[in-house]
């Protein structure tokens, strides 16, 4: 008996508990603090790095003067000339809004745990065949025709791009996550296949001619007000529609769903199309942005996408923070105001993201320690 | 050498970046753990093997201390960029595609900042001839089978043997199968996934450092690293979570991907230039393929492990 008494505990130092709930103010406070911890990090990390560069501060404080106006340069500052003046805050929406598409388009099939990651490839092949529309019928059509003909053209491939995982995932629960990855692939090579047909010489392809996007006052509006109104399309989708609440059911539990007789495969199928529509959506706007295609044309903004949408909580209107927060990373000039080379800005985004994925551990869960007293108190007792 | 037999033994030797990288995942996977932070975890190890022989580089050290300091570079650089992954992922019990996928992005752009700093004279030329014994004379493409080649056939290997014969390797098999029940039965799942990730992570990372220093031997290798990454993830599927199966899937793999780009040298056979990119693509679609069979076929031994992507949390059973 005193040999079992005498036997240490086994209980965990620290233990974890789901909590019930927290008031929404605090979530953000933690949230906000973790993007404030994550931007300090980067800071510290960039300061390490860049101790060799050509343009290299004086003093910690400098630094971190330096490093934090370089993130609003890269998105607020105003131009001096008065004609550009709001330009890189024109640019800086327009970035937000194209991250802001792609995001919407993974988020309906995130809402029913498909996980989709194949957003590059999909927004790839549709602005490959809004493209292939204005390299064959540019000057053919009248310009307000051929842009039609390009975002039917783009939602069309996209829709196509989406679906075919979706059909083996109906089907046979063929794995989602892999299939979608691999399909990225196949449509980088695609349009590598149609550049090499278009540009056998040359190793890229010129800015088309026609198939431009409208302008409205300026070159970005356009784009902004496309993506504003997806995205509260997309909303109104997923919050008040019957299609939105069986996404949710589906999410939930496969077997619930069936139980309360909605045809699952049907709205994976249906979803996946909703998907690839928003996608092609996004390729026809980054066809009619750049008028012209790269196999690197969409710049890994799917992959990035799917973060924004986790860190939106699958909320359309929740991710334009987390898009402009992610852009304003990726705009930063940190390389241009030390005068070093690198992709900082994705370590940037990669790091403050780690932060902002551990925090959300603190938000559901509640960290107890253990208490000394406890066992001891019980034992006096006896 | 006939150049059919020296594109031969090239493709053998590009496909060994992907048995590293491919083993590692699949260690990975078997803990119930899809780590799509594999791409940057090999840029990581490129970069962490080039900064150590970076800092031997003057020192006239024994060969292969020098070998023997890059390889741990590039393991220690694997594993800490893995254990980003598997603090969030099994601790913290992130969702496993964001994280790996935040992981790719931080490890890619950290391995250019890195390779940025560093100057390609000190780490390739002195170490190059030492990297790709014992052919490091000839100069054909038998020179590219260096150390590090043998290594990567060792250790699917092993990995494949203790993974399907020990007792350690059945344990890590039900951890990812159902973690619920291994638990029960008293097998500690936390430290056998962060073993398995840690590992995977060090495995994956000698793959990046195999490309740069021995493969492709230029100081432009670190760029392609991510793509490596990716097939590599590929490769998995199409071996079927099997690593000494990926011995063959990496050889075919490389093979169709050399094709792609020796055309010229090769002449004749595929002279359009389309079939380069068609034969590029041919891995995927090949790894699609093989997706879609599998889950036609159901049968049991060739599916993903049971609980790949779910987090484990002991009290929500």
């Amino acid at each position: 008996m005193s040999t079992l008494t005498k036997k240490k505990s086994h209980e965990p130092l620290v233990h974890l508990v789901k909590r019930g709930s927290l008031p929404s103010w605090a979530a953000w406070l933690i949230r906000l603090a973790a993007i404030a911890v994550g931007f300090t990090f980067c800071g510290l990390v960039a300061y390490l790095l860049i101790a060799e560069g050509p343009k290299k501060p004086d003093s910690l404080g400098e630094f971190f003067g330096k490093f934090f106006t370089s993130f609003y340069d890269g998105s607020f500052k105003l131009n001096a000339a008065a004609a550009r003046r709001y330009n890189r805050i024109w640019e800086f929406l327009r970035d937000m809004a194209i991250l802001q598409c792609i995001s919407l388009a993974v988020t309906p099939a995130f809402r029913m745990r498909f996980w989709n990651i194949g957003a590059e490839g999909q927004t790839l092949i549709g602005t490959l065949a809004a493209i292939a529309a204005a390299f064959y019928l540019g000057g053919k059509v009248p310009e307000g025709l051929l842009l039609v003909i390009m975002l039917l053209a783009a939602l069309l491939a996209a829709g196509v791009w989406a679906v075919i995982p979706s059909l083996f995932k109906a089907q046979w629960n063929t794995n989602e996550t892999l299939f979608t990855l691999m399909m990225n692939y196949v449509a980088i090579y695609v349009v590598d296949f149609f550049l090499k047909i278009w540009v056998p010489t040359d190793s890229s392809l010129d800015a088309l001619p026609h198939g431009k996007l409208p302008v409205i006052g300026n070159n970005y509006l356009f784009i902004v007000l496309v993506v504003a109104a997806v995205t509260l399309v997309t909303f109104v989708y997923l919050k008040f529609t019957k299609h939105g609440y069986e996404i949710s059911v589906v999410g939930e539990s496969v077997r619930t769903a069936q139980y309360s007789g909605i045809n699952v495969k049907k709205v994976i199928i249906r979803t996946m199309l909703v998907s690839g529509l928003i996608c092609g959506v996004a390729g026809f706007l980054f066809a009619g942005k750049d008028n012209t295609i790269t196999t690197t044309s969409i710049g890994g903004l799917g992959f990035t996408a799917i973060i924004v949408s986790w860190m939106g909580y699958f909320n359309p209107l929740m991710m334009l923070f987390s898009s402009a927060l992610v852009t304003v990373l990726q705009r930063g000039r940190v390389t241009q105001t030390f005068g070093v080379k690198g992709a900082y800005e994705d370590v940037f985004v990669g790091v403050v993201l780690f932060f902002v994925i551990a925090c959300e551990f603190f938000i559901q869960y509640k960290v107890v320690l253990r208490k000394r007293h406890h066992a001891d108190g019980k034992e006096a007792a006896k | 050498m006939n150049p059919w037999l020296n594109f031969a033994i090239e493709s053998l030797g590009f496909g060994a970046i992907f048995m590293y990288g491919a083993t590692g995942e699949i260690l990975t996977e078997k803990s119930g753990h899809l780590n799509l932070g594999i791409p940057g975890i090999m840029c990581m190890g490129g970069a962490g093997g080039c900064l150590a022989l970076c800092l031997v580089g003057g020192l006239q050290l024994p060969g292969f201390l020098v070998v023997l300091i890059g390889i741990l570079g590039a393991i220690l650089f694997g594993m800490l960029t893995g254990l980003i992954y598997s603090f969030l992922t099994i601790t913290l019990r992130a969702n496993q595609n964001v994280t790996g996928l935040a992981l790719t992005t931080f490890g890619a752009g950290l391995s250019k900042v890195l390779f940025g700093t560093m100057d390609h004279t000190v780490y390739l030329q002195f170490s190059r001839t030492l990297f790709r014994q014992p052919f490091a004379a000839r100069s054909d493409a038998l020179q590219k089978l260096g150390i590090l080649f043998y290594l990567a056939i060792l250790v699917c290997v092993v990995a494949s043997y203790v993974l399907m014969r020990t007792k350690v390797g059945l344990r890590l098999r039900s951890i990812g199968e159902n973690p619920g029940t291994a638990d029960a039965v008293g097998v500690n799942v936390t430290r056998y996934k962060y073993i398995a990730t840690l590992i995977g992570a060090g495995i994956a990372a000698l793959g990046g450092f195999y490309s740069i220093i021995d493969f492709e031997a230029s100081q432009e290798a670190y760029k392609n690293l991510e793509e490596y990454g990716w097939l590599s993830v590929a490769l998995v599927i199409f071996a079927l979570w099997r690593p000494h199966m990926a011995i063959v899937g990496s050889i075919i793999f490389g093979f169709l991907y050399r094709c792609a780009s020796q055309l010229t040298q090769l002449g004749g056979i595929f002279s359009a230039m389309t079939a380069q990119s068609m034969l590029k693509m041919l891995p995927y679609v090949f790894t699609i393929a093989v997706l879609i069979f599998t889950s036609i076929r159901n049968k049991r031994e060739n599916h993903p492990p049971a609980s790949l992507g779910l987090p484990y949390f002991r009290e929500e059973r």
